[in-house]
Parts: structure tokens; C-alpha cells; sequence
């Protein structure tokens, strides 16, 4: 599915990630800034990635700070956000929660 | 009513639905059941990334044995549709509403509930439901509210919209509160469901929080709403049986299982006919006794 608008969700404060989502066209490429980065870089970009293919994104522009944050915290942000830059938060993806 | 059997219910936390390190953390206190706010906690834009984060830590935290809750907004907001619809699919223990003014908003939120748990594949009647009660016509209500639906396991005053309502605030005696929190209370004794007291603010005020649960505790409420985790101990502290009580309760208890295995009907105990709200008191005391680790394995009292 096409990004139809740069989105925000999630916030710095601990165990939460705020990731940001725009339009791209080479993939999914995710710049990823965390203090775990080196032990758990990889686990927080495949939950990223995985949550947003089940939406059919694509394409896009991530870029996420991490403080923290477990895996469901990681999924709720990226489908809230994902559905922000989708124009869709009114109507929640039943088949990805 | 749904199964209310004797489930304690002392202390009911909040937690905001959009903060991950409370929501994480929260089944680590030992609540009764935890409460996870989408309404008042969750500011508007965030109604979404709220509802997100309470439905896939429903999914993958381990909360022990906390009956969990969620306050979904109110039926009048454009969040209450798809608040109900994720949380029965999430399959949460019990569904809040909150500001409820007459048994209809009940009904239609049994019937939200309902097509939700045909939508989601969920067992039908699996989705408990409560009330908050925050207006002087909630309250008025109160009784056909707490009887209006068999899925229904409880009541809850929430004393800031309803002190408002009243035109009042609230004071230390609580003496505003008396009508409403002995109403609520008889609502929910009559439908046989749990009475659920208000929230007290004051984290600086340690003994007006413990004078309000005592009087609340006297009244028979089942339990409080809880802001802060550290109010659980203060609740359990004040709903713990007396050793007193614990000796009394078990031999109502050995009394009972005297009577049975001599096949008789009649439960006597010194010489005396026990009745059967003795042995209902007995029991609940022997159950809160154990929740709050007053015994051992084999029932006898723990000296502290």
C-alpha cells in the first residue's frame, strides 16, 4: 500500500520507541537508533519490517528511536504508525493486530 | 450474572493505556485486577497508538492471575466503536464503561460486545462487563445498571465526575459521597455483583487513604480503585482478616465438615446452629486469609 503521509508514533520516554514513517521508494530501509542496538538491532528492525509487510507497505522510510522497547511495544508503535501514514486510523487493521 | 462466584476484587490499578512501562510492568504489583485506561489517561490523538499498545500487550504479557480490565471510551466518542471491537478481540476479561447513566447504555454495549465476539471467533458471553457510575442520574440508576446485563460483574463509583456533577467536590470525610457510595453499594449486592469504590488521590495523605478503605471496607465494598501501586499493600493491609477471625473462621469451617461427615444437615458449633451467613462469612475470611498469605499450606495462621 501506498504511504500517503509522513507519520509519528510512540515517544522517548523508557521502554517506548518513537518511529517516524515516509514515503520511499528503495525498499524498507530503517535507521535504527538504540542503546541495545548491538544485541537487538537486528530482533527491532525484523519485528519493524514484518509488521509493516502485513500491511503491504512496501516502500517506505523508517526511522526509529528505541528506548527500550519490548516487541509488542515495538508492534503497536509500527502499526499505529502505519496506519497514521496510511490515513486508516479510524478503521484498525483487524488482520495485523 | 456472569461468574462472580467469590472472586477478590480488592483492589482494581489503573494504568494509562499509551505509557509501555506501566503497561508492562503492571502485572508485577500483586492488583486484583488491573484496570488499562484508554479514556481519561490517553489524550486525543493518541486514542489509536493506545488501543494498539493495550490490545498486543494483552497478547503477549504475562499478568498472573490479574483479572484484567479495560475502560474503553465513552458510547458518545468516535473511539467507543473500535475501543470494544479490539479489546473483545484482544479477549480481555472484562469490558468498563465508563460514565454510565441507565441499564439501556449496558444493553447496547452487551449487543457491541456480543457481534464483536461473533466477528473475532471468541466464545459468546466470554467478555465480562462493568460500570462506572459518574453522575447523579448513574447513580439513581444505579440498580437497574448493575442488574442489566448477565454479563455483568461489577459496579464502580468514580467520585470526580460525580462530585461535580453535584455540584460539589470532595472532602476529607467523604461525607458528599454517602448517598452514592451506599447506593452503588446495594445496586451491587442486589445483582449479586462487586461494588468498587473510588479512587483517593492524595499519594501525600497515607492516613486519609487508610480512614476512606477502612469506611469503605465497614460499608462492604468489595474493593478500591487504585492510582498508584503502592496503594495495593494499604488495601490488602486494611481487607486482611484478624487472626481472631481466621481461628473463628476455621471452625466454622471444621463445623461444616463435621456436619457432613456425619451426614447432617444442621451445622453446629459449640453447642450452637450455624447459619449459612456465618458460613458465607467464614468462607470469604478463609479467602481473603489466604490472599494475603495469613496461612500455610495446611490452613493454619502464619505468626507475623
Amino acid at each position: 500500500m501506498e504511504i500517503k503521509q509522513t507519520a509519528v508514533a510512540g515517544t522517548l520516554e523508557s521502554s517506548d520507541i518513537q518511529i517516524m514513517l515516509s514515503k520511499g521508494n528503495d525498499g524498507i530501509q530503517i535507521d535504527l537508533e538504540s542503546d541495545v542496538k548491538k544485541q537487538f538491532g537486528d530482533q527491532i528492525e525484523s519485528v519493524i519490517t514484518e509488521t509493516l509487510k502485513k500491511f503491504d507497505i512496501d516502500n517506505a522510510k523508517v526511522k526509529a528511536v528505541d528506548k527500550g522497547a519490548l516487541d509488542c511495544v515495538i508492534k503497536a508503535r509500527t502499526i499505529a504508525v502505519a496506519q497514521r501514514a496510511l490515513k486508516t486510523a479510524d478503521q484498525p487493521a483487524w488482520e495485523v493486530l | 450474572m456472569a461468574d462472580n462466584g467469590e472472586r477478590l476484587r480488592r483492589t482494581m490499578m489503573f494504568v494509562p493505556g499509551n505509557n509501555p512501562a506501566m503497561v508492562k510492568d503492571a502485572g508485577i504489583y500483586g492488583a486484583d485486577s488491573i484496570m488499562f485506561d484508554l479514556e481519561d489517561a490517553v489524550s486525543m490523538a493518541e486514542k489509536d497508538a493506545a488501543r494498539d499498545l493495550v490490545y498486543e500487550a494483552l497478547q503477549t504479557q504475562d499478568y498472573g492471575n490479574a483479572e484484567l480490565v479495560v475502560r474503553v471510551n465513552g458510547s458518545d466518542t468516535p473511539y467507543y466503536a473500535n475501543d470494544v471491537k479490539a479489546m473483545v478481540k484482544a479477549g480481555v476479561d472484562v469490558i468498563r464503561l465508563p460514565k454510565t447513566e441507565d441499564a439501556g447504555m449496558i444493553e447496547d454495549l452487551e449487543k457491541d460486545v456480543l457481534a464483536a465476539e461473533k466477528q473475532f471467533g471468541r466464545e459468546e458471553g466470554s467478555t465480562h462487563l462493568m460500570a462506572a457510575i459518574e453522575s447523579a442520574k448513574g447513580v439513581l440508576n444505579a440498580p437497574e445498571i448493575a442488574a442489566a446485563s448477565d454479563r455483568m460483574i461489577g459496579i464502580a463509583l468514580s467520585a470526580e465526575d460525580y462530585t461535580t456533577d453535584m455540584k460539589t467536590h470532595r472532602y476529607p470525610d467523604g461525607a458528599e459521597l454517602e448517598f452514592a457510595r451506599n447506593m452503588v453499594l446495594h445496586a451491587a449486592r442486589a445483582a449479586g455483583i462487586a461494588a468498587f469504590d473510588t479512587v483517593f488521590t492524595n499519594m501525600d495523605d497515607p492516613e486519609g487513604f487508610y480512614r476512606e478503605t477502612r469506611y469503605i471496607h465497614q460499608l462492604g465494598f468489595d474493593g478500591k480503585s487504585l492510582v498508584n501501586p503502592r496503594q495495593i499493600a494499604m488495601v490488602n493491609k486494611v481487607y486482611e482478616p484478624t487472626e481472631k477471625e481466621i481461628e473463628n473462621a476455621k471452625n466454622v469451617i471444621n463445623a461444616i465438615e463435621e456436619a457432613r461427615r456425619k451426614g447432617s444437615g444442621v451445622i453446629s458449633m459449640n453447642g450452637q446452629m450455624v447459619d449459612r451467613p456465618v458460613v458465607m462469612r467464614a468462607q470469604r475470611v478463609m479467602k481473603l486469609a489466604k490472599a494475603s498469605n495469613l496461612l500455610d499450606e495446611e490452613g493454619n495462621y502464619i505468626e507475623k
